[in-house]
């Protein structure tokens, strides 16, 4: 080991990589060099296809079979990578180079107890003895803050919940204290709470190992604040590369610029901001263009552009790939024409009458028991309260956005509402129809009143037809026009979801991950429908398709007067598109308003922490450090009286510790005409917390 | 990858025909689907040539008994003086091409191999559909008849279906058809429950679709491939049951001549004439491997074409 601090861990120089296909091969990653100290991390950003994780399997030359280094060399502790056989490689691994891939339960072996397989690591790499392994294991999973460690190594990974198994993983890849330590969207998969307590575990682990960290992550947010180093790759190049600060406040190359317009910062909303998508896609390897690779989606591209490959240079403090580096001035860009920039204030005329009112809403599931007695049916019936007691209102063209961890009933709101589930109990007034019953009880004008978007964007569409198809069977089954004119009505929809007549023809397999979404929405928008819900629509999406779905969703919403339920968990989408929020947990709403009351104080305590632990792309804000303990707590037996109460951070406020949340159902707080909160906590006391965020970024 | 490959398709909307030809040449990136192909193209071709030629009449005595093969019989004469290669190729036309109805000299287009695993398929995926899609008792009932049907021996089957319903081709269509829907319902209803947890499924389901109209517009069509593959290995199971049955001498009736019957017959002179025996065995035995391949090959393609 080198004892300088800051010596090189790793050296990455002029590295291209590339798959053998069938007739050629093509070059994933094409020019990247960079460089990782120790203690220091590293975070690596770009949308998908861009080559990020690319780069990360070559240094641990896990290319597959049709991959490998083509030019350049990896340096690790001095020693070149590229030319180290398989066995030397299978040393390195798991001992001095670590890694922690983005879904825990793919990591872990499922047939394996979890102190057996962290055991290994110790065991295999430095012939230590198992009792002596089972005491480091022991400390470790204490480091990584996982409660009861000695018990939690004799369980399953199944046994465990997936932000602990996340916790094992980290704590495995860190037993051998490892030089290198790459993280592959570590936290993709976590719900935000979870994330924010994984990357203060991972900041903190940096400082006290002084490991050399690299990051991989499509999520500003999170490279903000666990980097302290950002590279940003475009189409397989290094684009960008510098201090944190330095990138988040003065981006140079218009990638890195495009990237940061196409996020709503937490806190904007729609009528004050736009977000500004970046136009076309990242070109698939083996189709990019001569000159600069993003030539074609710059709104500063000139002749040179086109032609001249441009060199990765210095520039001030940073490193830049673009000609014209200097001359761009990020704060003066205004949006070329074809950007759509949908007008921001939202008609106020109608808005009144209440589109959707609900009343004490409640869907249970019930769980079928494995005992004797439950198969005979004498067993006592028990349910999972997926949505208890939900009482709110839609005004006709609002959007009603809805926030919560997974689990906490959210989708199954949803659900209920368009009618997929029964409801257990409560009132659903639509239009002034009844709706409490499921599809097969309602009315065919009610049916269709009522479509949904959906989440994931490979799922959505059938494989078997045409887009066209799909999108004219709403048209045909409610007769929206009459039948010579569906080819026109679709055509029509597709022009408004900005596609072009030619996708009539197209198959599911054609289409990128945001143009299924676009036909998703068409489809749904096919009926006429009064009320949209979409359920996490956009997150399965990159950034820059983000934006152009999100301005798609607003501008359709002002073109036919839709209203909108919006699910998503990312907090500044939410913000940004909602016009009300309710905040979810456990399938209690907790607290409801509009959406700019949600996002200041007076907050219930579960909003505040949930917002404390969104990541802001901004290194220099101030947020304010609240995690959540402990897990979700099962929705068969939730905990008595107020929900949140096992975990709530603000219970000692409360006379007695806060005896009361263990017992009594809170009150609904009014401290607003329409922003209600759901807890014991007096009005008063709400008031007095602080705004999560003191200092808004440069937005 | 997929990148690049939706990039090409993108250039121009290719015609039906270049279409189709190009989902059916995937075929040829396996050796070994190229090889079973070829096999089953042979028998095929062989089964069309028989229609209007043989090298003499199949079922003519006019020859010497159990010659071996020599010029003027290339695969020698059976145990009644009858050429092996006219009826060998005749045989194929009852698996592959015609069907005999016990109306008079009604022939349905399709052989009985073909139309008893066309049956299958239709019951299975019926089934199958059903149990998958509404779940709960129906796929207990459906699943635990089948289940039971399943236990019998096939053989027992076969028996049981002739002894009610006589001799005949149609009546080992529907054998073929009740020993091959269990595992086809098996296959359908396993596809199903993946298929049905699709987002497309619920937005049919917010349209207020007919049951009908998800099972088999929505789900079945992305079960064909699955499917597809299934019926061609179905194809050759059916050949041998259709063997099976005609050396038992209770399958296709007399006097077209049959591979498995032509087992059975030259059997009792196997020491005379073995390579009697050889011929039509042989010839069961490569259109059932042929499809085998063709099947392997075709799902191998069609499992990397689909991501």
């Amino acid at each position: 080991m080198v004892d300088n601090k800051a010596s090189p861990v790793l050296q990455v120089k002029d590295l291209a990589v590339a798959y053998k296909i069938r007739g050629g091969e093509i070059e994933a990653v094409q020019d990247a060099s960079f460089v990782i100290k120790r203690g220091e991390a590293y975070g690596i950003v770009g949308e998908s296809g861009c080559g990020k994780s690319t780069v990360a399997w070559a240094v641990l030359n896990f290319l597959g079979a049709n991959g490998y280094v083509k030019r350049g060399q990896i340096k690790f502790l001095g020693q070149e990578l590229t030319q180290k056989s398989k066995s030397e490689l299978r040393l390195l691994r798991g001992d001095q180079i670590a890694m922690v891939y983005q879904d825990p339960m793919q990591a872990l072996n499922p047939s394996m107890r979890l102190g057996d397989q962290m055991k290994e690591v110790l065991t295999i790499h430095r012939g230590i003895s198992d009792a002596e392994a089972e005491k480091r294991c022991a400390k470790m999973l204490e480091r990584v803050y996982m409660p009861d460690p000695v018990n939690v190594m004799k369980r399953y990974p199944h046994q465990i919940s997936g932000g602990q198994q996340q916790r094992v993983v980290i704590g495995m890849a860190l037993l051998n204290n490892p030089a290198l330590l790459i993280m592959d969207e570590p936290t993709t998969a976590l719900d935000v709470t979870v994330e924010a307590a994984v990357l203060d575990l991972i900041a903190e682990l940096r400082h006290e190992y002084d490991t050399a960290i690299m990051y991989i992550t499509h999520n500003l947010g999170v490279v903000a604040r666990v980097a302290t180093r950002v590279g940003v790759m475009y189409a397989g190049e290094m684009v960008e590369q510098g201090t944190v600060e330095e990138i988040f406040k003065n981006p140079r190359h218009p990638y890195t610029q495009g990237l940061m317009r196409c996020v709503p910062k937490l806190g904007a909303n729609k009528s004050e901001s736009i977000l500004y998508p970046i136009p076309g896609r990242v070109p698939p390897p083996g189709n990019r263009p001569a000159g600069c690779m993003f030539a074609p989606r710059c709104d500063y591209a000139d002749n040179r552009c086109q032609e001249e490959h441009p060199a990765l240079r210095a520039l001030d403090n940073v490193n830049v790939r673009c000609h014209l580096a200097e001359e761009i001035d990020w704060r003066q860009w205004t949006p070329t024409e074809d950007v759509i920039a949908p007008p921001a204030v939202i008609a106020q005329a109608a808005a009144d009458q209440p589109i959707l009112e609900a009343k004490s809403l409640k869907t249970y599931y019930p769980v079928k028991g494995s005992s004797l007695k439950d198969v005979l049916g004498l067993g006592e019936k028990r349910f999972v309260k997926a949505v208890e007691d939900a009482t709110f209102q839609i005004k006709r063209g609002k959007t009603l956005g809805v926030v919560g961890e997974s689990g906490c009933g959210k989708s199954t709101l949803v659900k209920t509402i368009i009618g997929l589930e029964d409801s257990t109990g409560g009132d659903v007034k639509f239009l002034g129809f009844d709706i409490t019953g499921n599809l097969s009880t309602r009315d065919e004008q009610v049916i269709k009143e009522l479509q949904m978007v959906f989440q994931n964007p490979d799922s959505t569409m059938n494989p078997t037809y045409t887009v066209g198809q799909q999108i004219a069977r709403p048209i045909r089954r409610f007769k929206t026009v009459p039948n010579d004119q569906v080819r026109a009505e679709v055509v029509n929809l597709l022009e408004t979801m900005r596609l072009g007549a030619n996708y009539f023809d197209r198959l599911p397999r054609q289409l990128s991950g945001g143009e299924k979404q676009r036909v998703g929405i068409a489809r749904a928008l096919a009926s006429r429908p009064d009320l949209i819900l979409c359920d996490e629509p956009v997150s399965a999406l990159d950034v820059s398709v983000q934006a152009a779905v999100l301005n798609l969703l607003l501008e359709i919403q002002q073109k036919y007067d839709t209203t909108l339920v919006f699910i998503a968990h990312d907090l500044s989408v939410v913000r940004f598109f909602s016009d009300e929020i309710a905040v979810m947990y456990l399938g209690q709403i907790m607290e409801i308003g509009p959406a700019e009351a949600i996002y200041a104080p007076p907050y219930h305590p579960y909003t505040e922490a949930l917002l404390s632990a969104v990541p802001v792309p901004d290194p220099t804000a101030k947020q304010k450090h609240i995690r959540l303990q402990g897990n979700v707590p099962s929705a068969i037996n939730p905990p008595a009286g107020c929900r949140f109460h096992t975990r709530c951070p603000r219970r000692n406020l409360l006379p007695n510790g806060g005896k009361i949340c263990q017992t009594e159902i809170p009150p609904w707080r009014e401290p607003d005409d329409e922003h209600k909160i759901f807890c014991h906590l007096p009005t008063d006391t709400l008031t007095t917390f602080e705004p999560v965020i003191s200092k808004e970024g440069n937005g | 990858m997929e990148a690049m490959q939706s990039g090409l398709k993108l250039a121009a909307p290719p015609s039906r025909l270049r279409r189709m030809w190009k989902n059916i040449s995937i075929i040829f990136d396996s050796r070994v689907g190229t090889i079973g192909m070829i096999m089953v193209l042979f028998w095929i071709v062989t089964a069309l040539v028989s229609l209007f030629w043989t090298p003499y009449p199949p079922n003519a005595t006019d020859f010497i008994q159990n010659t071996p093969p020599n010029i003027q019989n290339l695969l020698g004469t059976d145990q009644l003086g009858r050429d092996i290669l006219s009826r060998l190729m005749q045989g194929t036309q009852v698996i592959l091409l015609k069907t005999r109805l016990p109306w008079g000299k009604a022939i349905l287009p399709g052989g009985v191999a073909i139309w008893g695993v066309l049956g299958s398929v239709t019951l299975g995926a019926v089934l199958g559909l059903n149990a998958g899609y509404r779940g709960g008792w129906t796929d207990q009932i459906i699943m635990q008849f089948l289940d039971a049907l399943i236990a019998f021996p096939v053989i027992v089957l076969y028996l049981v279906v002739i002894a009610a319903l006589g001799q005949g081709d149609l009546v080992v269509i529907v054998a073929i058809t009740i020993t091959g829907a269990p595992g086809v319902a098996r296959l359908v209803r396993s596809l199903t429950l993946d298929i049905k947890t699709r987002d497309y499924i619920r937005a049919a389901e917010t349209r207020a679709e007919t049951i009908w109209y998800i099972m088999f517009k929505e789900i079945l069509p992305n079960a064909r491939g699955p499917l597809l593959v299934d019926s061609m290995l179905r194809v050759g199971y059916a050949i041998f049951a259709i063997g099976t049955l005609g050396f038992l001498g209770i399958g296709l009736p007399p006097p077209d001549p049959d591979w498995g019957n032509m087992v059975n017959e030259a059997r009792r002179s196997i020491f005379a004439n073995p390579l009697a025996v050889v011929w039509p065995s042989l010839a069961i035995a490569s259109l059932v491997i042929g499809l085998n391949l063709f099947a392997d090959g075709l799902r191998e393609e069609l499992s990397r074409y689909q991501k």
